[in-house]
């Protein structure tokens, strides 16, 4: 039985252990500025996390066949325990996690702790049940007014957001349901939510935030390679949570002023 | 290295039960926490109270916790954009002021009524006959007078409430009016409770119920009634004074 | 009786004993009293028991449901027909709170803390016996109140076990927002009370009657699992239930405590200035607690079992309690990390996320002396220490995914996927129920005085640690990938349809391990009547319910109250005639 036990836990663990190592299902290719330095963090973590799953799976396998009652083996140790071999394991152990999490902290605040750069595309992102919608600000830099009595997502577009069109900087701002960005420039995202909780989530981009009625939550990231993305709602909205996707472009800077262009030509 | 001795050793500082080693054989039940000894029971009976409170001071500490930061929440105006706070505090009536009175008061009495029983037991033990209640009717008035004086104070709140919607403050009016609702509504239950709690304490009175076990039940309920009345204060300073 | 005791007693104290003898009676007599509505510690803890056992049947089916629709999104089932997106999402949410709750919450604390907590102290009954007995039956009132959700107009909610308002708290934000979320917070509260009485009796009785000689540090870890889980109980549940008010007042009330102005299919709703994050904050209070609630007593159970079946005291047992402590403690500082995402600030999160970090380090040390314990022991592997050590293996995966989740940064692609999903069900929900599993078999000759089949106990064993390990550890790499959570079908996502022969496997793993579920079922019905009858230390352990008889008699020792003389880990002591020394044996082991 003993035998049967080390057997099977190491067989899971090394199963588990073998599909972490071979990537067989991994965080997509990172498209984004950011995504090395996580990647590389990701790394660090699991190789250390591993090697720790690792030894104690295996030692306790071993340790339920080799320590198991037979007729003939020597009575078991008496011991209560051993002070100074806890006082090291717990040092070590405080040692790794909280030198892990200090090691993320400097991307956490280069990622958080900053606001966008000046010269950020700024994209207003809007969640609701269940679709996406994105505005650009247009020539005037200035995103117009909206007014939530406006709102009516069935008429898509600049009625789904309640654009007031009554104002001047209305005029040329651009909503899509496809958000296009151009390639080596940070993206300020500026996220809303009209009636639930939604999380903007773009996984190539190592992306997420969640989007909070009630706020405005701006937050920036940087695609650094061309393509298209698939954005997820990462936050239980309701039942059409499935389905509230989008999709984000990546294109070049020259694409990307002839499509904004083009979408101020048709509003005209 | 470990010795196995036959030495016995009794006294024992460290556990609960005291006495000189022996415990008496013990019969099992319900109402009696789990002993025959008046100062255990009334200690069992007192920590319990103490920790049943640690549970509703958590209540109104999360209750107290949202007051504070829903006061400080600027809320984005979707009309606007701007960052707006909403928070008007609520003029309260001054009849709250009456109602503190009266609860106040209503401490009185029931300090007096928890003094009442617990002579009343220690007396009850020296008599020849164990139950017998002495100075029964006069036990039983403070206690009545307590149980008057707090559903007078109810009766108050749920005028002051009256009072609070006739100047238009409603429970969805404004966040500050939500929370004088919510807290002192939450007060009132549980000081409700606590009138429940007195009403079955007189009953026990009345039942003739062994003095010590009523001592207990007046015990408890008093502490419990002095902390509604001290809660009641701090709710009332909250509401008047945290901005 | 009084006056055979000797000297020492006063006049009072005798005079006090004849008058609660002239008080005293026996075992209560009537079904009703007995089985009911009774007082006895005891058949509380079996009536906790069989509330949980019938709750985690309806939570397995529930999730069956779930994993069946998700693979095939438009099969018509039996008896429960087409699943829509909105059922998944109500089957998804009582799931969790069934189990959560109904389970977590019920068996391991309410079911065999309330049945051998006073029998290990050396005590009679709970402190407050008819408190204990209002708990139980309040708890089940709020069962069925949240079953009845079901059979509302529209449905159980759909919002999650976390309840994350606007969605939860307006009746327009989707099917089964209307009475059946009502119900639902409601079930939620009455819960709260419950457990708030619980925590109550638990912690007093700990406190106040433990046996001449049980000093805290002599009680067996079980008991400092179930006195550190009922502070934990009694500190966050208010929270909840508070939180719960809110919720109910904004959803039928007009106030906006959580919602702000939101408009809902182009309708504006009359709410204005609420914050969402508030709940979250006052959620997660509770939430993260919550999770130890769940697992702390498994982990105390757990130290238990390997100290026995190895023959060998616990390896560190002042360190357990203090880890259990620090557990408890640093428990009610990390709530934020379930929000690193949720637009609180990073500042905030930063610092949650170092608290955090902190908080695995007694787990890792609980883990240590586990392992500590099995080496150099004498293992017997008995079908509770199969579960035993199967937790501690369970508990290493789950915990294993714990610092990754710990980081923010490393939250960013894993936050709301499967990710977390495999990471929680691993450490809270199966390393728990094998704690229950484990506590079963162990104490199940001592309720009903007979032995459960090792045979199919063994069976069970295999199917549920390899199939639990089959249906959580791929979602793992499911979240790595970027699965989302609650979605209800991977249709509408290349990436996600990428990954459906995945979720495939998962779904097959979970049909055969919820089979391998009616083996215990089964196991534990037939054995009542059939199983071997078991003498009344089978295990050949020393705390202080396998010194009474076997089921204990009402008042658990027969009349006299057990004196404690030694700790309760004293296996193979040196120079001792048996490998055990009984808590209540006079021949004490010196210095324990």
């Amino acid at each position: 039985m003993g035998l049967v036990l080390l057997v099977i836990i190491w067989l899971i663990t090394f199963i588990s252990a073998y599909f972490f190592i071979a990537k067989t299902w991994w965080l997509p290719t990172g498209a984004s500025a950011a995504a090395a330095g996580i990647d590389h963090h990701f790394t660090t973590t699991y190789i250390l996390m591993g090697i720790v799953f690792v030894a104690a799976q295996v030692l306790l396998g071993l340790f339920a066949w080799k320590y198991r009652d037979r007729a003939a083996g020597s009575p078991a140790r008496y011991s209560h325990g051993n002070n100074t071999l806890e006082i090291v394991w717990t040092v070590l152990t405080l040692i790794l996690f909280v030198g892990l999490n200090l090691m993320s902290s400097s991307i956490w605040a280069s990622e958080r702790f900053r606001p966008a750069e000046p010269g950020a595309l700024q994209v207003e992102v809007t969640g609701m049940q269940f679709a996406w919608y994105f505005r650009y600000a247009g020539p005037d830099g200035k995103f117009g007014a909206t007014k939530p009595e406006l709102i009516d997502p069935s008429a898509g577009g600049e009625s789904a957001i309640g654009l007031d069109t009554t104002d001047p900087a209305s005029k040329d701002d651009v909503v899509t349901g496809t958000m296009y960005a151009p390639v080596d420039r940070e993206v300020e995202v500026i996220l809303r939510a009209h009636d639930v909780i939604h999380s903007f989530f773009v996984p190539s981009m190592r992306f997420k935030q969640d989007a909070v009625p009630g706020l405005a939550i701006h937050m920036h990231f940087t695609p650094i390679s061309t393509g298209d993305y698939e954005i997820a709602c990462a936050e239980l909205c309701g039942l059409g949570h499935y389905k509230m996707h989008g999709m984000l472009k990546v294109v070049s800077q020259e694409d990307f002023d002839k499509w904004l262009a083009a979408r101020e030509a048709e509003k005209q | 290295m470990a010795s196995y001795t036959p030495t016995v050793s009794l006294d024992d500082p460290r556990t609960s039960t005291g006495g000189n080693g022996h415990i008496p054989p013990h019969h099992h039940d319900g109402d009696d926490f789990g002993s025959p000894f008046f100062d255990v029971r009334l200690r069992r009976a007192r920590l319990g109270l103490v920790v049943g409170l640690t549970g509703i001071v958590m209540i109104f500490i999360s209750f107290s916790s949202a007051y504070v930061v829903r006061q400080g929440l600027p809320t984005l105006d979707p009309r606007t954009d701007v960052l707006l706070h909403d928070w008007f505090p609520v003029p309260l009536p001054s009849l709250l002021l009456i109602n503190t009175a009266v609860l106040l008061i209503s401490s009185l009495t029931m300090e007096i009524a928890r003094r009442q029983a617990a002579r009343k037991a220690a007396l009850a033990q020296l008599a020849s006959v164990p139950g017998v209640s002495m100075h029964a009717k006069e036990g039983v008035s403070w206690l009545a007078l307590t149980v008057v004086l707090g559903l007078s104070f109810l009766a108050g709140q749920w005028m002051a409430w009256r009072e609070l919607a006739a100047s238009g403050f409603y429970v969805a009016s404004s966040p500050s009016s939500s929370f004088v609702y919510l807290l002192t509504g939450m007060h009132g239950v549980h000081l409700f409770g606590g009138v429940v709690a007195l009403l079955t304490a007189g009953a026990a009175s009345l039942l003739r119920r062994p003095a010590d076990s009523q001592a207990i039940a007046v015990d408890v309920t008093g502490w419990y009634w002095h902390f509604m009345a001290f809660l009641w204060v701090y709710i009332l300073c909250l509401l008047e004074f945290v901005h | 009786m009084a006056g055979s005791t000797g000297g020492g007693e006063t006049i009072m104290a005798t005079r006090e004993l004849a008058a609660h003898e002239l008080h005293a009676h026996a075992a209560p007599q009537g079904f009703i009293r007995k089985w009911v509505f009774s007082l006895d510690h005891k058949v509380i803890g079996l009536q906790y028991y069989f509330l949980a056992l019938t709750a985690v049947f309806v939570g397995m089916f529930l999730s069956l449901l779930m994993r069946i629709h998700l693979i095939w999104p438009n099969v018509s089932l039996p008896l429960v027909g087409e699943i829509k997106p909105e059922t998944y999402l109500s089957l998804l949410t009582m799931h969790g709170t069934i189990m959560v709750f109904f389970v977590l919450t019920t068996a391991p604390q309410g079911g065999f803390g309330n049945y051998f907590l006073p029998i290990q102290i050396g005590a009679a009954d709970m402190a407050f016996p008819v408190l204990n007995m209002l708990s139980f039956w309040v708890t089940f009132l709020g069962y069925i109140v949240m079953l009845s959700a079901f059979f509302v107009v529209g449905g159980a909610p759909l919002h999650g076990w976390t309840g994350y308002p606007p969605l939860s708290a307006l009746q327009s934000a989707g099917p089964g927002e209307g009475p059946g979320a009502d119900l639902w917070v409601i079930s939620i509260a009455l819960f709260c009370v419950g457990a708030l009485m619980s925590a109550l009796n638990f912690i007093t009785t700990t406190l106040d009657m433990r046996a001449r000689g049980m000093s805290m540090m002599r009680m067996p870890l079980t008991c400092w699992a179930w006195f550190i889980t009922a502070i934990l109980g009694l500190l966050a549940f208010g929270v909840l239930f508070s939180a719960g008010i809110l919720l109910l007042m904004d959803r039928n009330a007009g106030t906006s405590f959580f919602v702000p102005l939101v408009v809902v299919n182009g309708q504006l709703v009359a709410h204005k200035g609420g914050s969402p994050l508030l709940w979250q904050h006052l959620f997660w209070f509770f939430g993260h607690p919550e999770v130890y609630i769940a697992i702390l007593p498994a982990m105390g159970l757990c130290s238990q079992l390997v100290s026995v079946f190895s023959r060998k005291p616990i390896f560190g047992y002042k360190a357990m309690v203090y880890a259990m402590l620090s557990i408890g403690l640093l428990g009610f500082m990390v709530w934020g990390h379930h929000m690193f995402m949720s637009g609180m600030s990073p500042y905030s999160a930063f610092a949650f996320s170092i608290m955090t970090m902190a908080i695995g380090v007694p787990s890792a040390i609980k883990t240590f002396n586990w392992l500590g314990t099995l080496w150099g022991g004498r293992i017997r592997l008995y079908s509770p220490m199969l579960f035993a050590i199967g937790f501690v293996s369970l508990f290493v995966s789950g915990g294993i995914s714990g610092p990754f989740l710990a980081q923010p940064v490393l939250d960013i692609p894993l936050h709301d996927t499967y990710f977390v999903t495999g990471h929680f069900h691993l450490i809270m929900g199966v390393a728990s129920i094998f704690g229950i599993f484990a506590a079963t078999y162990y104490w199940f000759p001592k309720m009903f005085g007979r032995m459960m089949s090792e045979s199919l106990a063994r069976w069970h064993f295999w199917f549920t640690f390899v199939g639990t390990y089959a249906i959580f550890m791929p979602m793992h790499y499911l979240g790595m990938a970027g699965a989302t959570r609650r979605y209800s079908q991977f249709t509408e996502l290349a990436y996600l349809r990428n990954l459906i022969p995945l979720q495939k496997f998962i779904t097959y793993a979970a049909i055969v391990t919820i089979a391998g579920q009616f083996i215990f079922l089964f196991n534990l019905f037939w054995s009542m009547k059939y199983g071997k009858k078991a003498s009344d230390n089978p295990w050949e352990a020393t705390t202080l319910e396998w010194t009474t008889a076997t089921p204990p008699p009402h008042d658990n020792f027969g009349g006299h109250t057990p004196v404690v003389y030694n700790g309760p880990y004293e296996y193979s002591v040196p120079g001792a005639p048996r490998d055990y020394v009984m808590q209540n044996d006079p021949a004490t082991v010196a210095a324990h």
